[in-house]
């Protein structure tokens, strides 16, 4: 699409680079099939070619986004179902991180919005300060019947059966390799992660140890910066980007070196692919940020480059694969996560509409709870009529939105992967 | 391209239509600020924009009807809008029309299996029937490259096409039923739940399909559902010259075969996929064509070799034929990248859509050789061959004064053209604004009149998409044409028949 973005606004990088992927936009509308946003809304503004004419205007006009443009911006789930589908190659995600951040920069959000969102970006990055807020929404949650609107969503949000203690793996340390050690690598541990199920990075050091990886939890390595970077937050996401660039560049090139820096939660996955892009700019981080983002491989990568050790327990069981967005869209990984569970002896089932979001989304399901919680109720269906035994998915927050809510246990990839090599049956599917 | 004045006082009383459409609606689906308004600018066809009075998106026909009672009392036009995704303009909204977006009535209403119809309403998309009816066995046929997203709505209003309609046929072939609201406040129901349903009345099915929101807004439509397919293989043909891949074309279809699609590439558009496929090509190949034939896997393989022998006639230097189903879709990525390769080649790209009758191909090709060279703009060839409908991509870069005009030249040079040559405007775009010109290089004016004539009988007011497909207003109060209004008639003392 042709735009009149001015050549003084285009000497902002960022400005000149959403000028050159609008360009790329041939206003085709085949990414309004795949955006849950427009399937829920029906609305032009509400869709992925909506969004980059509402951000086409914004850098136009220039100044202050009116609170219209903003909502639009806000309602998207960011799940790049649009970039994957794009005929032409429109790179939406670094259009819509841009356009966030102008937005964060030019726009004065109410106060309460502001408030929350500021929050929102600290709680998540912080597994003690989260786990803290857990506790106190656990004393809030009887009361949520009388709140509406994101409040009541964090409420509702909240898991009602008891916190998991905080896991010993999750603690900077190096885990030995069983038998030959083919490969050393890093582990995202992650924050959200570590306080919800810390049965993940668990099982994922099990499953790698068994295949003869060492794993480094690098001291100094924690939040991947996406909660903040959702809400255009960039000053609070790149101090937390940095740190984990300079954790694992101290591993990478300390004696030991390392061949791959691994992430069981595809949206942290993303993110950190997206590093290089981030800090391209920062002639003292371009380098080593990009360094990093081709040395990051999701856990069902590194594991189909390893290949998997045949299984030792006959399961047997039907999953449901639910593939995250941050997977499927975000890194394009659709097939390895499918290939592992099936050579792990389970059998594979496809959820129809797969491409759609379940609402989790990062914040999403906190800032925007009637359309995530649509986007949840109609994922719950389809992973229902799948006729499934288990489901299993690679990202944390699909699996806290949707578990609970399938009639089936809901667990990490991963947690399959483990089991049917050897590792514990995973909690839940006793029985 | 000029379109109707604004009728100012219109756009004076926005704010009080807006409130009069919200109590029919809902409040939400009223959209009449600037910033909201602004995404509804184009369609497919970024070329013509306007930012609309108001956008409006009712959830039944009885919103719509509502809504068009509105406008007809106020005086407004209304603009009809499907998924936005015409390539003629024809959802291209007015400044004093309401854009009336028909998306948000998607249900499929009934499936039936027995009589092999599918009931949906207007704002489906298209292949949310073919994928509704595939565990009975069945799709809908017609398959624009727009299927995704593109409404039944909209394709019924276009009388859209795709690869698939050289054997299967268009739109129009497809329909058996619509509902439809008429400016006179009326609901009609023309067909029924089972093919040949219509068959007993005038044809109006035929005549609403492809009249591009000029007459009613269809609001509801029952298909034809036909079997899937057995089985399908396609055919990748190269020639070492366009003419040689033109007689193929007609070699294929005077044999009377006729394929499930017949498309046709040329040098241009193999080098643009190429490169963003990083694939190379056969050097020599000046001209590809994609034959796919489907059916049982033993008419498949007969037809296989029959095609096999007449493209070895025509010239053909490299016949492959795809094995498996990988091989079929690999074969056809290059066919439906050809557009966003030739995206990515150059600044912008003008597509446009005529017809011509097949043993014209050579004629018309070269023709468009020479019209490159006049205007001085480079073009390619990527198009339905079987059918003789042409989709000259013709590059340019809009940022550079003038080229767009010269483009748009350069279409118009084509399709008169295609005209000259016996064909007609369009294959399957519709006429829109993007051809409204042409009109009378197609059309006497006698032909045009009646045309008009047809339209004034069911929008006397001519509020429905005015400015779209006519050269020139319909002036239907002109015609002293009795119409009846409130129920009254003029002259009503005066016998009638």
């Amino acid at each position: 699409m042709l735009n009149t973005i001015s050549p003084a606004a285009k000497a902002d990088p960022n400005i000149a680079l959403a000028g050159e992927i609008i360009g790329a936009c041939v206003h085709c509308g085949i990414c309004l099939s795949h955006c849950p946003t427009y399937q829920v809304r029906h609305e032009e503004n509400d869709s992925p070619r909506g969004r980059i004419f509402l951000m086409k205007e914004m850098y136009e006009r220039g100044g202050a986004p009116d609170a219209r443009t903003v909502e639009h911006l806000d309602r998207c789930l960011t799940c790049l179902a649009c970039e994957a589908i794009c005929p032409s190659g429109v790179e939406y995600s670094r259009l819509i991180g841009h356009g966030r951040e102008h937005v964060a920069a030019h726009y004065r959000r109410p106060p309460a919005q502001a408030a929350l969102r500021r929050v929102l970006a600290m709680l998540l990055s912080r597994p003690r300060l989260f786990r803290m807020g857990l506790a106190a929404g656990r004393v809030g949650r009887p009361f949520r019947a009388l709140l509406s609107g994101p409040l009541r969503a964090m409420l509702d949000m909240v898991p009602t059966a008891p916190l998991p203690a905080p896991s010993p793996v999750d603690r900077p340390q190096v885990f030995a390799a069983e038998g030959t050690r083919r490969m050393r690598v890093a582990l995202l541990t992650g924050c959200v992660q570590t306080v919800l199920d810390t049965a993940i990075n668990e099982a994922t050091i099990r499953l790698l140890r068994r295949h003869g990886v060492e794993i480094v939890v690098a001291a100094g390595a924690g939040c991947c910066g996406a909660p903040a970077e959702h809400m255009g937050d960039s000053g609070r996401a790149l101090p937390l980007v940095k740190a984990n660039i300079a954790a694992w560049l101290r591993e990478a090139d300390g004696p030991y070196g390392l061949d791959a820096v691994v992430v069981n939660a595809s949206g942290c996955g993303t993110s950190i692919k997206a590093y290089g892009h981030a800090l391209r700019l920062d002639p003292a981080w371009a380098g080593r940020a990009a360094r990093i983002s081709a040395m990051t491989l999701d856990i069902s990568e590194l594991m189909e480059r390893i290949g998997l050790l045949p299984p030792v327990v006959p399961t047997g069981l039907r999953v449901a694969y639910h593939a995250a967005c941050s997977m499927q869209h975000g890194q394009r990984i659709t097939r390895q996560p499918r290939a592992l569970l099936a050579a792990a002896g389970f059998t594979v089932l496809d959820i129809p509409d797969g491409y759609m979001c379940c609402g989790s989304a990062g914040t999403y399901n906190l800032l925007q709870p009637a359309i995530a919680g649509e986007l949840k109720q109609r994922k719950v269906a389809a992973i229902r009529a799948v006729g499934a035994q288990v489901a299993a998915s690679g990202n944390i927050g699909c699996m806290t939105q949707l578990a609970g809510e399938v009639g089936i246990p809901f667990v990490h990839t991963v947690q399959l992967l483990d089991w049917a090599t050897g590792g514990p049956r995973p909690a839940g599917l006793e029985g | 391209m000029r379109m109707p004045d604004p009728d100012q006082g219109v756009i004076a009383r926005r704010g009080a239509l807006a409130a009069r459409l919200r109590a029919i609606v809902g409040a939400q689906w009223v959209l009449d600020d600037e910033a909201e308004r602004r995404p509804y600018r184009c369609d497919g066809i970024t070329a013509y924009q306007a930012t609309p009075l108001l956008v409006v998106l009712p959830a039944s026909t009885a919103e719509i009807r509502a809504v068009l009672a509105v406008c007809r009392e106020q005086g407004v036009k209304i603009v009809p809008r499907g998924s936005g995704t015409s390539l003629s303009g024809g959802a291209l909204p007015l400044e004093d029309g309401v854009l009336l977006v028909t998306s948000r009535l998607c249900a499929i209403v009934a499936m039936d299996v027995e009589n092999r119809v599918a009931r949906v309403q207007c704002g489906v998309p298209n292949i949310r029937i073919s994928e509704a009816a595939r565990p009975f066995g069945l799709c809908y046929m017609p398959d624009p490259s727009s299927q995704m997203i593109s409404t039944i709505g909209g394709n019924v209003a276009e009388n859209s096409g795709g690869v698939h309609c050289l054997k299967y046929g268009m739109t129009s072939n497809h329909v058996v039923g619509l509902e439809a609201v008429l400016m006179s406040g009326e609901v009609i129901r023309l067909g029924g739940g089972f093919q040949g349903a219509a068959d007993g009345e005038l044809d109006l099915i035929g005549l609403l399909t492809g009249s591009e929101g000029l007459l009613a807004v269809v609001t509801e439509i029952t298909v034809r559902l036909v079997p899937l397919p057995e089985a399908a293989r396609v055919m990748s043909m190269s020639f070492a010259s366009v003419e040689d891949a033109c007689r193929c074309v007609g070699a294929i279809i005077g044999a009377g075969i006729i394929p499930a699609g017949l498309e046709f590439m040329d040098r241009k558009v193999l080098n643009a996929v190429a490169s963003l496929l990083r694939e190379e090509h056969d050097p020599r190949t000046a001209a590809l064509l994609l034959c796919e034939l489907d059916g049982t896997a033993a008419e498949i393989d007969a037809l296989i070799e029959r095609v096999r022998g007449l493209a070895e006639q025509a010239g053909a230097i490299d016949i492959r034929a795809s094995r498996t189903e990988e091989e079929r879709e690999r074969i056809w990525r290059s066919r439906k990248l050809a557009f966003s390769a030739i995206g990515k080649m150059c600044k912008d790209y003008y597509c446009t859509d005529g017809t011509i009758p097949r043993n014209r191909l050579p004629d018309i090709l070269d023709r468009m050789a020479e019209l490159s060279r006049t205007y001085g703009l480079d073009y390619a060839n990527c198009f339905h061959a079987g059918d003789g409908n042409l989709h000259p991509i013709i590059m340019y870069d809009a940022a550079r004064p003038g080229d767009l005009d010269k483009a748009e030249a350069f279409g118009a040079d084509v399709l008169r053209a295609c005209v000259d040559m016996g064909g007609v405007l369009s294959g399957e775009h519709g006429v829109g604004v993007e051809k409204r010109d042409l009109m009378t290089h197609q059309f006497a004016p006698a032909d045009l009149r009646q045309q008009q004539v047809l339209k004034c009988a069911f929008d006397p007011e001519e509020l429905l998409n005015p400015g779209k497909v006519f050269p020139s207003p319909c002036r239907c109060a002109e015609f002293g044409r009795m119409h009846v209004r409130g129920g009254e008639m003029r002259f009503p003392d005066i016998p009638r028949f």
